[in-house]
């Protein structure tokens, strides 16, 4: 015990002494709240529109006009012709164009069906969805506002009053639900390539070879390269979460300590693999790119920007070994739903499995000769 | 000259000899691309749900029966408390409850009108919505077909898609795929691998070596474009071959277009590497000034136009939001150079800014 408070207190005054290392931690909480959390976001508003107004009657502006007083939507332009719309879309001056045909006004007065046309930028598929969604909500709530005004014995008809409660996000804020996956992403960053760096540092230099013929054991070798990085991981997100509090008023509904329980859990978990990873690389640049390779996967399977039920099923099954996509989840359960310890029990028990094999992992594959 | 040559083949067996980064090099883009089209999908399929029937008469089950088969959802739970819902919110079981009030059908007949409430877990805001829309859409459709009186809309909505007729997400990541892969080559590991020449002393060697410190740059360089021009087409070549997305501008254009953002980015990865002493500082800088911009900033990931306006003015200083977009205009939409000028001559301002910079800034003598 006393041999792992040695080596600990040992990194501690080493990291703290370094520059560099106490700008990483401080500044990257910072920035990544500041820049992270608002730059990444799939809410849609803003949507560049265009329109193409073959009618110009008093119902076409009137579509417009709501098109214009919708949040989602910011009109870009007009003109006559659907060439110079389309060239709209070439150049990225638009996204959507709506052309309203000929007699669009004529038809709805004497309740004809009429069509509107919209093209869409699909590059972005899952956002030219969205759009589309959006604008035929639109039109269709026009389109009931009319068919209501003229024909009001629909209104009295047989009818279903559809009401809506989100819970957990009344307001659908997507800072809200970004902000707590943000914070996974900067204590498994912090840790990992922290605690990784910091060990191929002592091979690149050689004085790794002055801890190796020393009587500390492999075990107490990894514990002690491993905890000092626990704390800054554990310091990191308190100093995130606080942030994220004052910036955009993240909700923590449930207990903080299961949470930062479990969050030690992850992190002995992750900076297990971080220190495996480099006890087999040679220079820092392998182990950065060995670590930015699984951090892709790890990261894009994790449920960060749209909720992993929405995968594949062999995607979630490959998420049963990605301990990120478990951190993720449990952290907005406890941040944003309250859930308790009782309700994540599973996850604490697969977590505390993860933390054993990386780091008999760790323990295994870091050698004292060479 | 033929110092030179040999150097840039020792740069070159330098740079192969690390046959894993060059193999993760190589792995990257392959499990973006296959991993990025599931992954970032709102596409609602069996989502789970529960319902809570006050009423239990021949309407309610008809609709439930209607959410059930509809594909979207799966009935995981009947509930007949509000104090249950909560729980089940808690655990992450379900994501949405359809509440039906008491005597559902009867009101419905005799008062023309019943309440349904859609309780979402908004935790999740983006699937709430959508599963929130897809539950009202259903509820509708079975309105129109029992209710004679309700109308269909008196304006049809019609639609195309452009540039991605069917939607396929490949075609929107291999163009970002492309860009971050030539950042991580041209800048990240240029800056890292004269870093750790500097950290060594070995470019003290270099420097003193008959070698002008042009023909040093140059033959650092070379290795690198070479690698980042490769692997530019082997993207481009598994985005056709395997993931159908399309090349439908000029080719030669294209190429151009690539070669001079990988010279802006090696110009970058230089100009970082004469600012620092370590290789842990050139990555932090890579990672915090090029890395994170690129995936974040550039419409790689997340549009642009979604963000706030300080961040969007932000992203008109960062080169792969130019190259980006007009990589997109080549492959996707088959523009020519009328369309692109403007991000190839912003390009274009840049490399010349970053080259003069780094050459004043490059010092034959190291402190």
């Amino acid at each position: 015990m006393r041999t792992i408070f040695i080596i600990v207190r040992k990194e501690f005054t080493q990291i703290l002494r370094d520059k560099f290392m106490r700008t990483a931690i401080i500044m990257v909480p910072i920035v990544q709240m500041m820049v992270l959390v608002y730059a990444a976001t799939f809410e849609m508003k803003n949507s560049k529109i265009w329109f193409v107004d073959h009618d110009r009657s008093q119902e076409s502006m009137a579509l417009i006009e709501k098109f214009n007083g919708s949040r989602f939507f910011e009109i870009k332009g007009y003109s006559i012709s659907v060439r110079e719309a389309e060239k709209s879309l070439l150049t990225g001056t638009s996204d959507i164009v709506c052309v309203i045909p000929e007699n669009f006004g004529k038809n709805i007065t004497l309740k004809n069906r009429t069509a509107v046309q919209l093209l869409l930028n699909s590059i972005n598929g899952s956002m030219a969805e969205l759009t589309l969604a959006y604008s035929r909500g639109i039109i269709h709530s026009f389109s009931a506002e009319i068919l209501l005004k003229e024909i009001p014995v629909l209104s009295t008809g047989r009818g279903i009053d559809i009401r809506t409660r989100h819970w957990y996000n009344p307001e659908l804020d997507y800072k809200i639900f970004m902000a707590p996956g943000i914070l996974v992403i900067l204590v498994t960053a912090i840790g990992w390539l922290l605690t990784g760096m910091n060990l191929i540092k002592e091979k690149e230099r050689g004085t790794i070879e002055q801890l190796n013929v020393t009587p500390i054991r492999r075990y107490q070798f990894i514990a002690g390269k491993m905890l000092p990085f626990l704390f800054i991981g554990l310091f990191d997100l308190a100093f995130g979460l606080i942030i994220a509090r004052i910036l955009f008023r993240l909700p923590i509904e449930g207990s903080p300590l299961t949470l930062f329980t479990f969050a030690a859990l992850y992190l002995v978990a992750a900076l297990g693999i971080g220190l495996f990873v480099s006890t087999f690389s040679h220079t820092q640049q392998q182990m950065l790119f060995v670590s930015f390779f699984l951090l892709i996967i790890f990261i894009l399977m994790s449920g960060l920007f749209t909720s992993a039920d929405n995968m594949p099923e062999w995607g979630q099954k490959i998420n049963i070994i990605n301990p990120m996509s478990y951190f993720i989840r449990v952290i907005r359960m406890i941040l944003l739903k309250g859930s308790g310890f009782k309700d994540i029990a599973g996850e604490f028990l697969s977590m505390s499995v993860f933390a054993l094999c990386t780091n008999a992992l760790a323990i295994w594959s870091y050698r004292k000769r060479t | 000259m033929n110092r030179f040559k040999a150097f840039i083949i020792k740069e070159f067996r330098h740079l192969l000899r690390d046959y894993r980064t060059v193999l993760i090099i190589f792995g990257i883009p392959l499990v973006q691309l296959l991993l990025f089209g599931h992954v970032i999908t709102t596409e609602v399929r069996n989502a789970a749900i529960a319902v809570y029937d006050q009423s239990k008469d021949d309407v309610t089950i008809k609709m439930i029966n209607k959410l059930a088969s509809s594909g979207y959802f799966l009935i995981k739970a009947e509930v007949s408390s509000e104090a249950e819902i909560e729980k089940l919110f808690r655990k992450g079981i379900i994501r949405e409850v359809v509440v039906f009030e008491k005597d559902f059908g009867k009101k419905m007949i005799t008062e023309g009108s019943a309440v349904i409430q859609i309780i979402t877990d908004a935790s999740e805001p983006n699937s709430a919505g959508i599963i929130e829309n897809y539950t009202r859409a259903i509820i509708n459709d079975y309105l129109t077909e029992v209710s004679l009186s309700s109308q269909p809309f008196l304006i049809d909505v019609e639609h195309r898609m452009y540039f991605n007729e069917e939607l396929r997400s490949a075609n929107m990541f291999v163009p970002g795929t492309i860009v971050m892969i030539l950042m991580l080559i041209s800048a990240l590991m240029t800056s890292i691998s004269i870093a750790r020449e500097k950290e060594m002393g070995t470019m003290e060697i270099l420097l003193i070596s008959p070698l002008k410190p042009v023909q040093i740059i140059t033959g650092k360089i070379v290795p690198y474009l070479a690698l980042s021009f490769l692997i530019a087409m082997v993207i481009i070549g598994a985005g056709f071959f395997v993931f159908h997305v399309p090349v439908r501008g000029s080719i030669l254009l294209l190429i151009l277009l690539c070669f001079e953002f990988i010279l802006l980015a090696l110009s970058l990865g230089i100009m970082i590497s004469t600012l620092v002493k370590t290789q842990q500082a050139a990555m932090l800088i890579s990672m915090v000034g090029l890395m994170l911009p690129t995936i974040l900033l550039s419409g790689f990931i997340f549009p642009i136009e979604n963000m706030p306006k300080i961040l969007q003015y932000l992203s008109l200083m960062m080169p792969p939001r130019w190259f980006l977009s007009a990589l997109k205009g080549i492959m996707l939409k088959g523009v020519g150079f009328a369309y692109i000028w403007k991000e190839m001559l912003i390009l274009l301002f840049m490399l010349v800014f970053f080259i003069v910079l780094s050459v004043r800034k490059f010092q034959v003598r190291l402190s």
